[in-house]
């Protein structure tokens, strides 16, 4: 007779894997990969594949010559990475400025502090942030859509976000109403669908909010984040629209333009990085949402979720601290 | 649907045994009877070897408060009194008796007719029930007649009896409800006397619906009593999400249940609490599902204490080729066997075969801190932090973050997607704090 195993319970266990959150999280990519293929062509391509190759490439060399311990680059968690932060620059930003990207999303953001599970920031948005700070001229020069074969990599007419357009009208001094009078304002609609400048996966709210639908059931994220972060943002920006709509603009073009529902649903809700309480969780979005606001409203830059999430990440272990789950028995009876 | 709110997790159902009725086991050739078979003090020997014993005969003597009399569940010669390792993993003193016929003790009813009027008062009802030797049968084993005094000051309102089997495979009590089910609603007026309540609720998970068919039909004869369906999640039949799911209340941390006015019961304990009292039989024999994805016959069988567990395999079709692992209990809670040698005790609910592929365990990633486990845990723990603090050995501080409170249900460990042994480290942590906090006591 074969020996038993012997084991602590429990004995059985659930499907889910580290594995399968990350697969997962790329499947609900891929409707926002294909919009993005849909609008900026073979650009879009060329920028997703460099980056994945080159987040994959710095995981395994690091992980072979310099930690020299098991690679485990295909648990998914570097293709996520590679993803999102191609995703969060423009289709026609050079090959070596995403390498570079990669390489700090990977080395730094993730490996140098012991790699998957122990990263205080979501990677692909240090990655990012640092590429916006290093070369702010390619990273906000945002090619417009052009569709599937019809672009090169020179001649591309680059255009201004949303966003972009709105912090420009309002620095010289015109009313909301007077830029979205202007014909370079892609307005709601193309927000909506993704027919307007921006980086790969900002532009499409739709093909982004299919994908969060699938995490949410399929159970890789939960509500706690993105609707403490979206409640956050909207009541925060929908108060300034109503104190002066002349200035600031209203909540729902807030949350359709830039980076909000890619940020909101795939890189707040990163699990390493983010609270582990469900209470913690919503400080978290809370918290997120208003910073959003503020740093568009009355910050340098147009757009303000990268550093919102960033700046929310470095308060999670707080958080984690701070907000323990309402425990069992804890109720104290008065007489 | 009432259920407990916090945590909690869905773990495969895997009933393969419900619709197998109760089969008797035969008599084996020789038993083994390890002599503490419930929480609290080890009983005291009583027989010698050489000594012929009955069916039903003391053979061991509950001699303080929490402890409880272990009768024999044969007739034979004592061959020798060793040490066995019992299904715990723990080597325990034990009777070991060759089996010669099957000669009861006198005074014991063994004719099928049931016994409706309950004729004696609360405090004999509490003696029977310690004579008898009736412990939990839900699988903690505190002795039962425990639970019945109420200390002073306090008082119970309800009692519940726990019909949930909440746990994957297991089907034994869910065959007690609908083939018993009539002794047991007695054993619950039993009970209900014993303790002076006029409420009782039979809580059952919503995956048994004929047992709460059943037994609704029964109740609808006994007012005061009510079959309460729950929702199938785990650990539903836990005794503290019991309480919260059916009368929602929460027992306060570090307390008992009757702290909140509440007795909870297993059903198969109800059963053995009618045959004690009514029946003058003590409890010598008890259900157990033997089952497994492999396994040729899956079964529940009505088995004699002390009767080896090969001997149940066996009878199940034996032990299938691709066995990897053998439980003791469900695949949650359950323990693992080193060998098939060990005997069946009044604890033993089920015997549960995993194949060889599902027994064993994936490497342990890095916590990827999803929270999973603190979203799974019914105690409102952090699984996550209390094995950290346990493997640092910082004990103090898993005390302050309640470390003590964990049921060891395993939904932590179950959830992890990274298969971190969770509930190893709690184990080990709830260990040492309870030494830090004993030691503590003493100064």
């Amino acid at each position: 007779m074969n020996l038993l195993t012997v084991s602590g319970s429990p004995h059985v266990h659930t499907q889910q894997s580290v594995k399968s959150i990350m697969y997962g999280v790329v499947i609900a990519l891929i409707p926002a990969i294909f919009v993005s293929l849909y609008f900026f062509g073979l650009d879009a391509a060329r920028v997703i594949f460099i980056s994945v190759a080159a987040c994959l490439f710095f995981e395994w060399v690091i992980q072979k010559y310099l930690i020299k311990g098991p690679v485990t680059i295909n648990d998914g968690s570097a293709l996520v990475t590679g993803v999102l932060l191609a995703f969060n620059v423009p289709s026609n930003l050079p090959w070596w400025i995403l390498v570079i990207g990669a390489l700090v999303s990977i080395g730094i953001g993730k490996m140098s502090f012991g790699g998957l599970g122990k990263n205080p920031f979501n990677p692909a948005l240090v990655g990012r942030v640092f590429l916006l700070i290093s070369f702010p001229v390619q990273m906000t020069s945002w090619p417009l859509p052009k569709g599937l074969f019809g672009s090169g990599l020179t001649d591309a007419i680059t255009g201004p976000t949303t966003l972009g357009v709105l912090k420009e009208g309002l620095d010289a001094g015109k009313t909301v109403q007077e830029i979205m009078a202007s014909p370079d304002f892609p307005g709601y609609i193309n927000d909506l669908l993704g027919a307007q400048g921006g980086s790969l996966g900002e532009i499409s709210a739709i093909a982004l909010l299919l994908g969060a639908v699938y995490m949410l059931s399929r159970k890789i994220i939960t509500w706690h984040i993105p609707t403490a972060y979206i409640g956050s943002a909207v009541i925060f920006s929908g108060i300034l629209w109503l104190v002066d709509p002349t200035h600031y603009i209203d909540p729902a073009l807030h949350l359709l333009a830039g980076g909000m529902i890619l940020g909101v649903f795939y890189m707040a809700t990163d699990m390493v990085s983010s609270p582990m309480t469900p209470r913690g969780q919503i400080v978290f979005g809370i918290g997120a949402g208003l910073l959003t606001i503020m740093i568009r409203v009355w910050g340098a830059y147009p757009e303000g979720v990268s550093f919102a999430i960033l700046i929310m990440n470095a308060f999670t272990p707080l958080i984690n601290n701070a907000f323990k789950p309402k425990r069992f028995g804890e109720v104290v009876k008065n007489g | 649907m009432k259920t407990f709110k916090l945590g909690g997790v869905h773990p495969e159902e895997n009933k393969i045994s419900a619709g197998e009725a109760i089969e008797v086991l035969p008599l084996p050739a020789k038993v083994c009877i390890p002599v503490s078979q419930s929480l609290g003090a080890p009983s005291k020997v009583v027989v010698e070897k050489g000594a012929i014993v009955k069916t039903g005969q003391v053979i061991a003597k509950g001699e303080s408060f929490i402890s409880s009399n272990v009768h024999s569940s044969v007739s034979g010669k004592v061959t020798k009194i060793d040490e066995v390792i019992d299904t715990s993993g723990y080597k325990r003193q034990a009777v070991y008796i060759d089996v010669e016929g099957d000669e009861w003790e006198e005074g014991i009813d063994r004719s099928p007719e049931i016994i409706h009027d309950i004729v004696p008062d609360r405090d004999a009802i509490i003696r029977k029930i310690n004579e008898m030797g009736v412990v939990g049968l839900g699988g903690a084993t505190f002795p039962s007649h425990v639970k019945l005094m109420v200390p002073d000051g306090k008082k119970a309102e309800y009692l519940l009896i726990n019909g949930v089997e909440c746990e994957p495979y297991l089907t034994s009590d869910h065959r007690l409800m609908l083939e018993r089910g009539e002794e047991m609603v007695i054993g619950v007026k039993i009970l209900m006397k014993a303790l002076g309540v006029s409420k009782a609720f039979i809580g059952i998970e919503k995956n048994k619906q004929d047992a709460i068919v059943h037994l609704s039909v029964i109740c609808s004869k006994h007012p005061g009593i009510e079959v309460v369906p729950l929702k199938v999640k785990y650990p539903q039949g836990g005794e503290k999400q019991l309480i919260k799911a059916v009368v929602n209340r929460e027992v306060p941390s570090g307390k008992l249940p009757i702290e909140v006015g509440c007795v909870v019961n297993n059903v198969g304990t109800a059963l053995a609490v009618y045959e004690a009292v009514q029946k003058n039989k003590p409890l010598i024999d008890r259900v157990v599902t033997v089952t497994g994805k492999s396994v040729a016959k899956p079964s529940n069988l009505l088995v004699r204490i002390g009767a080896p567990v090969s001997a149940l395999v066996d009878f199940a079709g034996g032990l299938p080729e691709d066995a990897g692992k053998v439980i003791s209990g469900g695949p949650m809670m359950g323990k693992a066997l080193t060998s098939l040698d060990v005997p069946v005790v009044k604890g033993t609910s089920g015997i549960l075969i995993m194949q060889g592929a599902e027994s064993k365990r994936a490497a342990a990633l890095n916590c990827i801190r999803c929270g999973r486990c603190i979203t799974a845990c019914p105690m409102g723990l952090e699984p996550v932090l209390l094995a950290q603090l346990s493997e640092n050995q910082l004990f103090e501080r898993a005390e302050k973050d309640r470390i003590m409170d964990c049921i060891e249900c395993g939904s932590c460990h179950y959830t992890c997607p990274a298969g971190r042994p969770l509930l190893d480290y709690l184990r080990l942590g709830k260990n040492k704090t309870g030494i830090l906090i004993r030691n503590r006591g003493k100064k």
